[in-house]
């Protein structure tokens, strides 16, 4: 991870195989485009695919409606360099922002004439904003050595320029400008000296910089930091002198994606399209481990270890931005009150419950979850931000709620602040005390949304997962693994009974027991074998001893395909009766409804503080679950 | 058709021209492509580029006139023994 990071948008999804077919496909298709054209606009696309998306986007352009779902931005661009091969960059990353992006090019090098023409093609146009895309070699910048006060008129001089240009272009076009800084020239004239020294290219840079963003800070203005972006990717790459003498090309092409992606982030900002919030997962996200599972002791956060830190460093980041004004919320799978044990009890939690306006840690699926968050701060889908380590929930979130900001993040959570913070998220054009104000507003210490009912459309979600669950009875090539969870699940498991791995291979021969071991592939790869059933039979009765699953495949459906496994075999082996027991542990709370979801009828129950539950097999009714069933013969 | 560097040359002009029935002939010239102007130019030559992983030099690249220069300057670069 390192320049890639900036250069292919690592934080946004890999485009699809069939990308330019899609392309293709929304040149054909009626009616509002939008969506689509905004969908494919949020992969990471390099320059021919940009190209690409906006020559799609042109060509439906003149069409009524084809766009209306992207708000539209018309864009004057000025430059004393090439700024033609910025266009259809521009065009197609403007809708991932969800703009329809008008580009209006002044002629090369002619900003002063364009600007004070009031029948030039850019003030005809009457645009939203004008961009304005300095190259220093286009600027009269040279000043004599050792005077600092030849430098002042110097830099004085050319902003003067730029303040003629802008009262022009507003009285013209009623247009406000965005400024380009100046990326320096690696090429030193005498050192580190170049610093300090009056005159100095170096030197005349970043005086002209500072002084250009002073300037703007009492206007309408924006600026857009293209020297910080180069300094960022280094000047060096960000400089190629070959395109510079073959086509007064500014900077090298393959920054093109990340240039922008930054200015379409200013537009957004101008648009109050900017994020607002983020959402945290927990487990692996803002600490190590599973604190469910793990406990408040075993959970990885804090200085000294190389993992603890990374999270920290999540946290910090997160605080950060919720000093800003960013409001910060909670969504995990897991119990609430477990959820809530770090922020109360961990000493080296920097994120404490008063920082998270909503806290939804439960056992729905997050698309729900989220979907509540933003109802209740009274924020649209669009001014979120998703953070999760699990691929899985990250699709899961994109394909249900396509509104939503997730990025990707890298398998190292040193790199999680660096991912998050490269996506420009929170990009913002002002800072008011309102903004200083804002995340108290919302808070009101951590509360927690009651939700509707699971959303309707997560089994065409699942769907798409492409599962395969595996049925299998208890043998000797799955024993020590069925030992180990038997041995280690607390939170999806019934009765939290222990065998030893002996004792399970006892139940292979014991014609008693019935037994299944459960795998599951999707198309994340191999999850392994994910949930364990011992059944023991009691004439035409089975009593469930066992039941336990891995709670990476919640929301999968997994326990209904378990159940009808159960009662398919039990119909074969003219057992009529299902029993459950639910014997609830400190950490078990997720499974307490487990059997009444599932159909079964509570009985009475001999045991104190246990529950009790039957099923008649005659009365169950199989439905179509969204996987494929696999049962190997032995 | 059978050239492996044409072949690979080929994929990049589709995708640089937006054009999946570009057929790629040695004589090619920028007049008979449409949307082939400078800037396209460039943007071709960077994903050639960086698809073969050879770097040209601002003369060579101003001197191809024809997609057979191309494939021409492509298989020197390739040749064993040569320092690119």
């Amino acid at each position: 991870m390192s320049e890639s990071l900036y250069t292919e948008l690592q934080w946004l999804p890999r485009p699809p195989e069939d990308f330019a077919k899609r392309c293709r496909a929304l040149r054909e298709a009626a009616g509002d485009g939008g969506r689509e054209v905004r969908a494919l606009a949020s992969f990471g696309l390099d320059e021919n695919k940009l190209a690409r998306l906006a020559n799609a986007i042109e060509a439906v352009r003149g069409r009524p409606d084809a766009l209306r779902s992207l708000t539209p931005f018309r864009l004057g661009i000025l430059s004393n360099a090439t700024s033609h091969f910025m266009v259809p960059a521009l065009i197609a990353t403007a809708a991932r922002y969800g703009i329809a992006l008008e580009c209006i090019e002044g002629n090369y090098g002619q900003l002063m004439q364009e600007a004070l023409a009031a029948d030039s093609a850019v003030n005809r146009a009457r645009p939203d904003a004008v961009l304005v895309a300095l190259d220093y070699r286009g600027l009269a910048l040279d000043a004599p050595l050792g005077s600092a006060s030849a430098v002042e008129s110097v830099v004085e001089r050319a902003l003067d320029e730029l303040r003629v240009v802008r009262d022009a272009l507003r009285r013209n076009s009623g247009a406000s400008c965005i400024f380009q800084t100046l990326a320096r020239p690696v090429e030193a004239s005498f050192g580190s000296l170049d610093l300090a020294l009056s005159g100095t290219r170096r030197n005349v840079i970043d005086l002209f910089n500072r002084r250009l963003s002073v300037d703007l800070a009492a206007k309408e203005d924006l600026l857009l930091d293209v020297a910080g972006l180069a300094e960022t990717l280094g000047l060096s790459v960000w400089h190629d002198p070959a395109l510079w003498n073959i086509g007064k090309i500014p900077f090298a092409n393959a920054y093109l994606p990340i240039y922008a992606d930054l200015a379409c982030r200013l537009i957004a900002a101008l648009r109050g399209k900017s994020r607002r919030c983020l959402v945290l997962d927990l487990d692996n996200t803002l600490w190590g481990g599973v604190i469910g599972d793990d406990g408040l002791e075993g959970i990885v956060l804090g200085q000294g270890d190389p993992q603890g830190e990374a999270f920290l460093a999540v946290q910090s980041a997160a605080f950060a931005l919720r000093e800003r004004g960013i409001v910060l919320a909670v969504s995990s799978k897991n119990s609430d009150e477990i959820a809530r044990l770090p922020f109360r009890h961990h000493p080296e939690m920097l994120l404490r419950e008063n920082h998270v306006a909503v806290f939804q840690a439960n056992w729905n699926d997050k698309a729900t979850n989220i979907r509540a968050i933003a109802a209740e701060l009274s924020l649209g889908l669009e001014s979120l931000v998703f953070l999760d380590d699990n691929p899985a929930e990250r699709r899961l979130v994109r394909d249900m709620l396509p509104e939503v900001a997730v990025p990707e993040l890298p398998e190292d959570p040193a790199y999680f602040v660096r991912t998050l913070l490269a996506a420009g998220y929170f990009e913002a054009v002002t800072f008011s005390p309102e903004d200083q104000k804002r995340a108290d507003f919302y808070q009101d210490n951590a509360r927690r949304v009651a939700l509707q009912a699971a959303t309707g459309d997560l089994d065409a979600y699942l769907a798409t997962l492409d599962m395969t669950i595996t049925f299998q009875p208890f043998n000797e090539i799955g024993r020590a693994r069925i030992a180990q969870l038997i041995n280690k699940s607390n939170q999806f498991n019934l009765t939290t009974r222990r065998y030893t791995e002996a004792q399970v291979g006892e139940m292979e021969a014991d014609p008693n027991c019935f037994t299944l071991q459960v795998r599951l592939v999707d198309t994340f790869g191999d999850n392994g074998m994910i949930s364990v059933i011992i059944c023991r039979r009691d004439a035409d009765t089975w009593h469930v001893d066992t039941w336990l699953m891995s709670c990476r495949v919640l929301g999968r459906r997994v326990e209904q395909a378990v159940l009808q496994e159960l009662v398919s075999h039990a119909r074969t082996l003219g057992i009529t009766r299902i029993v459950g027991t639910y014997r609830p542990t400190e950490r078990n709370r997720l499974v307490e409804d487990h059997y009444a979801k599932l159909g079964f009828t509570e009985c009475e129950c001999p045991v104190e503080g246990s529950t009790l539950w039957s099923l008649d097999v005659a009365n169950h009714r199989d439905t179509n679950l969204p996987m494929n069933v696999v049962r190997p013969q032995v | 058709m059978d050239d492996p560097v044409l072949t690979r040359l080929t994929s990049i002009f589709r995708e640089v021209f937006d054009d999946d029935d570009l057929v790629l002939k040695p004589e090619l010239t920028a007049n008979d492509v449409d949307g082939w102007d400078s800037l396209t130019h460039i943007r071709l030559i960077l994903s050639v580029q960086k698809a073969f992983g050879v770097k040209f030099s601002s003369v060579e690249m101003s001197r191809l006139k024809n997609v057979g220069d191309l494939v021409a300057l492509m298989k020197h670069k390739q040749a064993p023994g040569v320092v690119t």
